[in-house]
């Protein structure tokens, strides 16, 4: 895994198609995602992601963000990915955006799902993108998660002064 | 977050990016404590190599030394690998929760179409 990436999975108990509806309609992906968003699940298509000043997306007091987002591929059932966190008129690409992919796989018992975030540094090198994107993700780890959290979960612990 | 706290996670990371730190940083947490030249001897770098490695982790409060008559002794200071570990498991937790939301969702969804012979559940004994 890159240091600049994030891989999790989870298993659901449902079918490939449903879970394909939940993370790529609109009126679904504002109940796990952003407070509003306004997307098609077909690649190329701009969009954006809203979180609103206290919303659930975890707003608090800040005030609304509003995310561009463009869907790369959208392989119905088996594959959706999109690009995000680009500069608002910019066109993103893997030097101004970071790449969300998801990828189902059917599992006896329904589907795992597997997420992949990616490319996290090319969003932190614009300084607006910076602030706006560790904003929205609460922390500014988020890059260095994969080998860092490798790193430190393999060191032994307890020897703690 | 401010720019401070920008700079001072990059600094970290690319203090902890570099392999030979991190051999380092290995060394010195099962050692628990000592000088560059110990170091220096079971890494196939030199002392002086070892001593700019260190500098730089004692920088980002990764390592901490301390004078002992003509050396330093330097250790690792767990509580800034923990805040790492801390941060960066906020971070996963944050997809996990929206995993965890997509899962909810989808299975209410499939409860409300039906078991399908597809996904139909198992008799139990």
């Amino acid at each position: 895994m890159a240091a600049d990436s994030v891989e999790r999975e989870i298993l659901i108990r449902a079918s490939t198609e449903i879970v394909w509806g939940v993370i790529t309609q609109p009126e679904q992906i504002s109940r796990w995602f952003s407070d509003e968003a306004d997307v098609e699940g077909r690649a190329g298509a701009d969009g954006t992601l809203t979180w609103r000043r206290g919303g659930r997306g975890g707003g608090g007091d800040k005030p609304d963000a509003i995310v561009p987002i463009r869907v790369v591929e959208a392989e119905p059932f088996r594959r959706f990915s999109f690009r995000w966190n680009h500069p608002q008129e910019a066109q993103p690409d893997d030097g101004n955006s970071a790449l969300v992919e998801f990828i189902l796989t059917e599992e006896a018992g329904g589907t795992r799902l597997r997420v992949l975030e990616s490319g996290i540094d090319a969003v932190t090198h614009d300084q607006e993108g910076e602030a706006k994107y560790r904003e929205d993700h609460e922390h500014g780890w988020e890059k260095h998660l994969g080998e860092l959290l490798d790193y430190v979960a393999s060191k032994p612990r307890g020897a703690t002064p | 977050m401010t720019a401070t706290a920008l700079a001072e996670d990059d600094a970290l990371w690319a203090a902890v990016a570099d392999p030979t730190r991190r051999r380092v940083l290995d060394a010195l947490l099962e050692q628990g404590e000592a000088t560059t030249t110990t170091l220096a001897r079971g890494l196939p770098v030199t002392r002086q190599a070892v001593a700019k490695h260190l500098a730089v982790l004692d920088r980002v409060g990764l390592v901490a030394g301390r004078r002992r008559g003509r050396e330093v002794r330097y250790a690792v200071r767990p509580q800034r690998l923990d805040d790492a570990a801390e941060a960066m498991a906020q971070v996963a937790a944050q997809w996990d929760r929206r995993l965890a939301r997509i899962k909810r969702l989808a299975e209410s969804v499939q409860a409300e179409a039906g078991v399908d012979s597809q996904h139909r559940r198992r008799r139990t004994r």
